[in-house]
């Protein structure tokens, strides 16, 4: 899987208009993606395992 | 067959219930759903998945090998479509670390009938209808992703269809432990068409499990990648519990669209109107995309049309993004920020005709 770029995405909580840590938006293979933190999901598998490479990290939230 | 080994043989597989309710564990056996795409061209610096839907291309080290994967309508009596693979670029320096398989995976929850890993282990039958552009030979591969264990089987491929069935040996108590009852994967099953030293240096002996990866290809094994001649068609795969290959379980096309969903779906080609959308405030606007049928876990969500506009109270609006969130199996959330609409008012977001909105991966 070719990662070129990941960050974190915050979502709005529509009841109380706070934020929280929602997904991951992430350039893989030549596409923008919007990745779940799930486990299960095997897109944000290879991120977890992209970042732990020197020189790749999940850039926070704007 | 004798008459008395058919019977027995008919006794097995009416004991295994080989013949009622589905057989087939594999999904897309026919090549019949090709949601992404059906045809893709260079593919083989990195691997994925391409043309048929729950089928993966697997490659290893870097191989200067590429191919061509197209579903084709050219599959045997009975099955219409198939994958055909085309080297398009040789590899004859062939390093320790390549590797490539045509390749689909399965969760664990949908092999607990084969007792794997316990003493009533069950024999598994997998059978595929397969061709090519000259002679050569390949492997197909139970992988167990639980155990890290291996057992392939050696075939042949001549240049007119030919149905191929190997019986894997039941995996009883060797050491091994049972598929994990859960949506992660457990078990690929592998159509290794080139290796390198790494799994091509042992000794290969069909129909054994083992943990040695370099006993995984066979001793005969032809690369894919000797030359752009090669071709490699593949359709009817088939794998069931017990020693007996059944016929082919056809299903509709509409059956196997929705276990392809599962994994892999899309909004269709969408025309121009309306998804309809409401303003939270005056900058953010939400609307909602159930997925077709349940996801195997959240998906990853491509968001595809480049040609998206809001609009709201009879005109186009400000729009500075585009986002999916709160992703689920059920469906996602879709945020649109920008300006010029009024909180609480209905908005529809326009995308271009023919276009996809969005593609949801949820892939093993």
């Amino acid at each position: 899987m070719n990662i070129i770029s990941a960050q974190y995405m915050n979502a709005t909580n529509l009841h109380d208009g706070t934020t929280y840590k929602d997904t991951i938006k992430a350039t893989i293979g030549g596409q923008e993606m919007y990745v779940p933190l799930d486990p299960a999901n095997r897109h944000y598998q290879a991120i977890l395992e992209w970042a732990k490479i020197d020189g790749n990290s999940i850039e926070a939230a704007d | 067959m004798s008459k008395a080994a058919e019977l027995a043989k008919w006794g097995e597989v009416s004991t295994n219930g080989q013949v009622s309710g589905r057989r087939n564990i594999v999904i897309n056996g026919a090549m019949q759903v090709a949601q992404r795409s059906t045809s893709v061209t260079g593919i083989g610096a990195s691997g994925g998945y391409f043309t048929t839907d729950r089928w993966a291309i697997s490659v290893g080290a870097t191989s200067a090998g590429r191919l061509t994967s197209a579903q084709v309508g050219d599959g045997p009596d009975g099955i219409a479509n198939c994958t055909k693979l085309t080297c398009t670029t040789a590899d004859t320096s062939i390093a320790a670390g390549e590797l490539l398989q045509f390749q689909t995976k399965l969760e664990g929850q949908d092999l607990q009938q084969m007792n794997k890993g316990i003493a009533s282990a069950k024999k598994v039958t997998v059978s595929f209808y397969v061709k090519g552009n000259a002679a050569a030979t390949y492997s197909v591969e139970m992988h167990d992703r639980d155990n890290t264990r291996f057992n392939s089987q050696e075939f042949s491929v001549t240049t007119d269809w030919v149905r191929i069935v190997k019986t894997f040996a039941a995996d009883a108590d060797d050491g091994s432990s049972p598929y994990g009852d859960d949506n992660a994967v457990s078990m690929s099953l592998n159509f290794n068409l080139h290796g390198g030293a790494t799994y091509t240096g042992g000794s290969h002996t069909d129909n054994v499990w083992h943990e040695v990866v370099n006993q995984r290809l066979g001793d005969n094994a032809t690369s894919f990648f000797d030359s752009t001649d090669r071709t490699f068609f593949i359709t009817g795969v088939q794998m069931e519990v017990g020693s007996v290959a059944t016929p082919f379980e056809h299903r509709s096309y509409g059956e196997e669209l929705a276990l392809c969903q599962r994994y892999f779906s899309h909004s269709g080609d969408v025309r121009n109107y309306a998804f309809v959308h409401s303003g939270y405030s005056s900058t953010e606007a939400y609307g909602n995309f159930s997925f077709s049928v349940p996801m195997r876990t959240a998906p990853a969500v491509t968001m595809k049309s480049s040609g998206r506009n809001l609009y709201s109270n009879g005109g186009a609006r400000t729009v500075t993004s585009f986002n999916a969130t709160n992703i689920g199996t059920y469906n996602f959330a879709h945020k649109v920020v920008g300006s010029g609409w009024t909180s609480g008012h209905a908005c529809h977001v326009d995308v271009d005709a023919g276009t996809r909105f969005y593609e949801a991966d949820a892939e093993l």
